[in-house]
């Protein structure tokens, strides 16, 4: 049987690998899958929980999390194009410009 | 049991691919990994009796997203490699590991479950997209056309972002050159 | 007549605020008048106020709630009695006399108009001192003299030798106060109240122990303020300020604040009459101390602040032994000719370029011949001769002695008076008559201008007068105060009239006579006696050796051992500790989005890793 603490647990995996890519790429659109990843194992938290207490909040949740996430999209690449015509790169130590 | 089964061979996919999307070089490799994994995420939400945002997921994720990525990175060398000079791998790995079984702390802590009373509960005799359209046209309303609005907005923005200066080349993007060639 | 309270209280400080604003500008005469006018306004008002609480009685008023926390409740109250109001007249006559007379004597003094705005603010924190119905109100005006008081001791802070002194007054001041403060904590802890009527009323069902401890407490302040013996040495060094503070602060009000306090608090001394006598006993003592060293001192200021002492000796005295209308009256009557004394010196001063050893003086009786006659109609004053005012107000102090039993204590300032006599008339005669010294030094002496002999001329009548306002008086302030009965025969009565006459008759020939033959010779300065009175007793060497010194080496050990090793050490070592921090964590902002992406990953760790481990609301 599965049950929610499974559900979880691979949450919290996927959730990390997430993490992983936040912190290891550099490239930013590397960066924005890594985003997406975090924003899908959060969907699942929540579809999971939604179901094992019978309660449709978790769904709406996931729901409006999709839809932010495709707005997310939609602004960052354009973003993203106008920084790579500017600069040639897409590289976030490119973006570096304070020499701390 | 064909839950089970489905439940682990849906985990060991999309770990698998979401591992591939982040340890990968090639960005094509990881971009083709991102959309199968948000497919086998749909899985977990079949499996999980919520119909509607399963397909939503691979209509918006694989379908809508995806193709924004494919062709955004159509402006981007995609053929090479990603360069990229990663440091302090440690870091990352340690603070991963140390969040994910931190939040597994949490996760698996018992739940106070007499607190925990549905707001919506699911309702008897009716199909998963009925319910969700019934909580969604009524409780979430405002929130949902507040996203429409969000949607609009974003897509505008990105029509705006990435439509300037369409007719120039990238490699002569700079500023004495556009000059140049805009006369 | 509430109003003419107000405005008898507040002239002064309108006074001094306005005049406050032109303090850093150069001398504009304008700003003397005005205050004059002001202190003369609230004079007129005091008077006023005496016709009325002769007429109606005493006048009490509130002007608003002050402190009003928890079980504290003092107003801003202000009583207007027969003791308040003699010392407002009292104060209030000797300040515009001393802001008239200041307008001449300030004349080419740069700071013309700061000097105003102090005067003015000391006479607004002596009219609180004396006019306040609580000893909180008190303390205030209590400290305002002190505050003023060193301001105008150090006018010229420039000079070395006058910051020195005030600082030397104020911290002096600051130890007696110490004492009254101890005083008002306890009469708070016992009766739970500052009020003058309420504490006053309630001391007499009071342990006679606390009530004696508040009776010492509160007189370690009045020494203080009074210079009594062992904190009488800051007085004479405060003649470093210009003069007319010496006469207004220095002689005839600042000083007798302890005074005040004593009559004011009379009901609670006549409850401990042990207290009271060693009060009259230490009074008796400075009398003749304070004398003795007015023998022999050169110092023109220093001579009449000696003798100031003396006098504040014999009004505690009066106080002590319970005659506190006979004391009220010395203070009143000493306020006239002592003032009178010192502004007559400021003459003096001025005329001699600021020159102060009377040694160098000598006949100005031919070139000031009104300041002459005005110092010695004040001298016979002070000596106490008939029908002058210090006649009637001593000699019914060495009565009081007398009729006390304590004859040791009259022997002594039967001792003073006849000294008084020898140092006032050998003050005058070393001036005024004699050899001409002056020429020696090519000073050229002038008299003041007019008006400043004829701002003093009301003091000179008051001096000669205001013995004959003896009965008056007493029927006046007996309203208030105990009467005080003398049980002596007549016979009695002439004899001790008669004696202190002659010691002080012959106090004063013998002065003259010495004095026109050329004084003393020359080997009396070598005998040891006159070495212990021309250096104080030796008791400014003493301090500085022995409270002075050590308290430096004590203050230097903590400073170089304590302050700068330890606590300068612990706040430069927080300090070291937060620049290092940021020294450090500087890097941290590198602008590198993948650096700060990993930062957020680190807090949002340490905010789960709080999640788990501190949880208060489970």
């Amino acid at each position: 049987m599965i049950t929610l603490t499974h559900y979880l647990v691979l949450v919290g995996i996927l959730f990390s690998i997430g993490l992983v890519g936040v912190m290891r790429r550099t490239n930013l659109l590397m960066l924005f899958f890594s985003t997406e990843i975090l924003l899908n194992a959060v969907n699942v938290g929540f579809v999971a929980v939604s179901n094992y207490y019978g309660d449709l909040s978790g769904q709406m949740f996931a729901f409006f999390i999709i839809a932010v996430a495709a707005s997310e999209v939609a602004v960052g690449l354009g973003l993203l194009i106008l920084w790579y015509k500017r600069n040639g790169s897409i590289d976030l130590n490119s973006l570096q410009s304070m020499k701390g | 049991m064909y839950e089970i089964i489905a439940f682990y061979i849906f985990s060991a996919l999309s770990i698998g691919m979401f591992a591939i999307v982040v340890l990968s070089k090639n960005a094509l490799y990881a971009m083709s990994a991102l959309a199968g994994g948000m497919i086998f995420i749909s899985g977990f939400f079949f499996i999980l009796g919520a119909e509607f945002l399963g397909v939503v997921q691979i209509t918006v994720y694989s379908g809508a997203i995806m193709a924004l990525y494919a062709f955004g990175m159509m402006f981007f060398d995609t053929t090479r490699d990603v360069k990229e000079n990663i440091k302090n791998k440690k870091i990352a790995y340690t603070l991963s590991i140390l969040s994910a079984i931190l939040v597994m702390v949490i996760l698996c802590a018992p739940f106070f479950s007499s607190a925990i009373q549905a707001n919506y509960p699911t309702i008897q005799n009716a199909g998963n997209i009925q319910m969700i359209g019934l909580v969604l046209f009524t409780k979430y309303l405002v929130p949902f056309e507040l996203a429409s609005i969000m949607l609009l907005v974003a897509m505008i923005a990105g029509i705006v972002l990435a439509s300037k200066k369409m007719d120039i080349k990238v490699e002569t993007s700079n500023e004495s050159q556009v000059v140049k060639e805009v006369k | 007549m509430e109003k003419f309270v107000y405005i008898a209280l507040f002239a002064p400080l309108l006074s001094s605020l306005l005049v406050a604003l032109f303090a850093a500008r150069p001398k504009i005469l304008f700003t003397g008048i005005l205050a004059s006018a002001l202190i003369g306004v609230s004079m007129i008002a005091s008077f006023v106020l005496l016709v009325d609480v002769n007429a109606h009685g005493a006048l009490h008023v509130k002007m608003m709630d002050w402190i009003d926390a928890g079980n504290l409740h003092i107003p801003f109250g202000f009583v207007v009695d027969q003791v308040s109001v003699i010392m407002m007249v009292t104060v209030t006559l000797v300040s515009t006399i001393v802001h008239i007379y200041s307008i001449g004597y300030m004349d080419h003094d740069k700071s013309f108009n700061r000097f105003f705005s102090y005067l003015s603010a000391f006479v607004f924190s002596m009219m609180i001192l004396v006019m306040s119905d609580n000893f909180v109100g008190l303390f205030i005006g209590w400290e305002g003299v002190g505050l003023c008081s060193w301001l105008l001791i150090g006018f010229w802070y420039h000079k070395h030798s006058a910051s020195w002194a005030a600082n030397e007054a104020f911290i002096m001041n600051r130890i007696a106060d110490l004492g009254m403060l101890m005083g008002l904590f306890l009469i708070y802890w016992q009766v739970g109240s500052f009020q003058y009527d309420i504490v006053f009323a309630a001391v007499k069902s009071m342990d006679v122990a606390i009530v004696t401890t508040i009776g010492i407490f509160l007189f370690i302040g009045a020494m203080g303020k009074s210079a009594q013996f062992p904190l009488h040495t800051w007085l004479a060094d405060a003649m470093e300020g210009p003069t007319p503070v010496s006469a207004l602060i220095h002689a005839a009000t600042m000083v007798t604040a302890g005074v005040y306090l004593v009559i004011r608090c009379g009901e609670l001394y006549t409850l401990i009459p042990h207290i009271g006598f060693a009060i009259a006993s230490l009074g008796a003592f400075v009398a003749v101390f304070a004398a003795s060293m007015a023998l022999v001192n050169n110092d023109l200021k220093r001579i009449i602040a000696y003798s100031t002492l003396s006098q504040l000796g014999y009004m505690f005295v009066a106080a002590g032994l319970g005659a506190y209308w006979i004391a009220l009256f010395h203070l009143m009557t000493h306020a006239f000719f002592k003032s009178l004394l010192f502004l007559g010196a400021g003459n003096v001063m001025h005329a001699m370029h600021d020159e102060l050893n009377i040694k160098k003086m000598g006949g100005l009786y031919g070139s000031m011949k009104a300041t002459a006659i005005l110092m010695s109609v004040a001298s016979v004053a002070l000596a106490g001769i008939y029908p002058f005012a210090g006649f009637f107000s001593k000699d019914k102090i060495l009565e009081v002695a007398f009729n006390h039993g304590a004859y040791y204590l009259w022997f002594a300032l039967f001792i003073g008076a006849g000294m008084t006599a020898f140092y006032s008339f050998r003050l005058v005669m070393l001036v005024f008559f004699g050899e001409k010294e002056y020429t020696k030094y090519g000073i050229h002496p002038h008299e003041a201008q007019p008006f400043v002999i004829y701002a003093l001329m009301p003091l000179g009548l008051l001096a000669i007068i205001a013995g004959f306002f003896e009965h008056s008086f007493e029927g006046f302030v007996t309203r208030l105060l105990s009467h005080y009965e003398v049980h002596l025969s007549h016979g009695t009565e002439w004899a001790l009239i008669a004696g202190t006459s002659a010691i002080a008759i012959s106090g004063i020939v013998f002065a003259i006579y010495k004095y026109s033959r050329g004084g003393f010779s020359k080997s009396l300065e070598n005998r040891a006696c006159y070495k212990l009175l021309i250096n104080q007793y030796f008791i400014p060497k003493l301090y500085a050796m022995y409270i002075m010194q050590p308290f430096t080496v004590l203050s230097r050990f903590l400073w170089q051992r304590i302050d700068v090793r330890i606590v300068d050490f612990t706040v430069d070592l927080i300090a070291k500790v937060i620049y290092a921090t940021g020294q450090n964590t500087r890097k941290m902002q590198s602008g590198n989005l993948s650096d700060m992406l990993r930062w957020m990953i680190v807090g949002m760790v340490a905010l789960l890793a709080l999640a788990i481990f501190f949880r208060p609301m489970v």
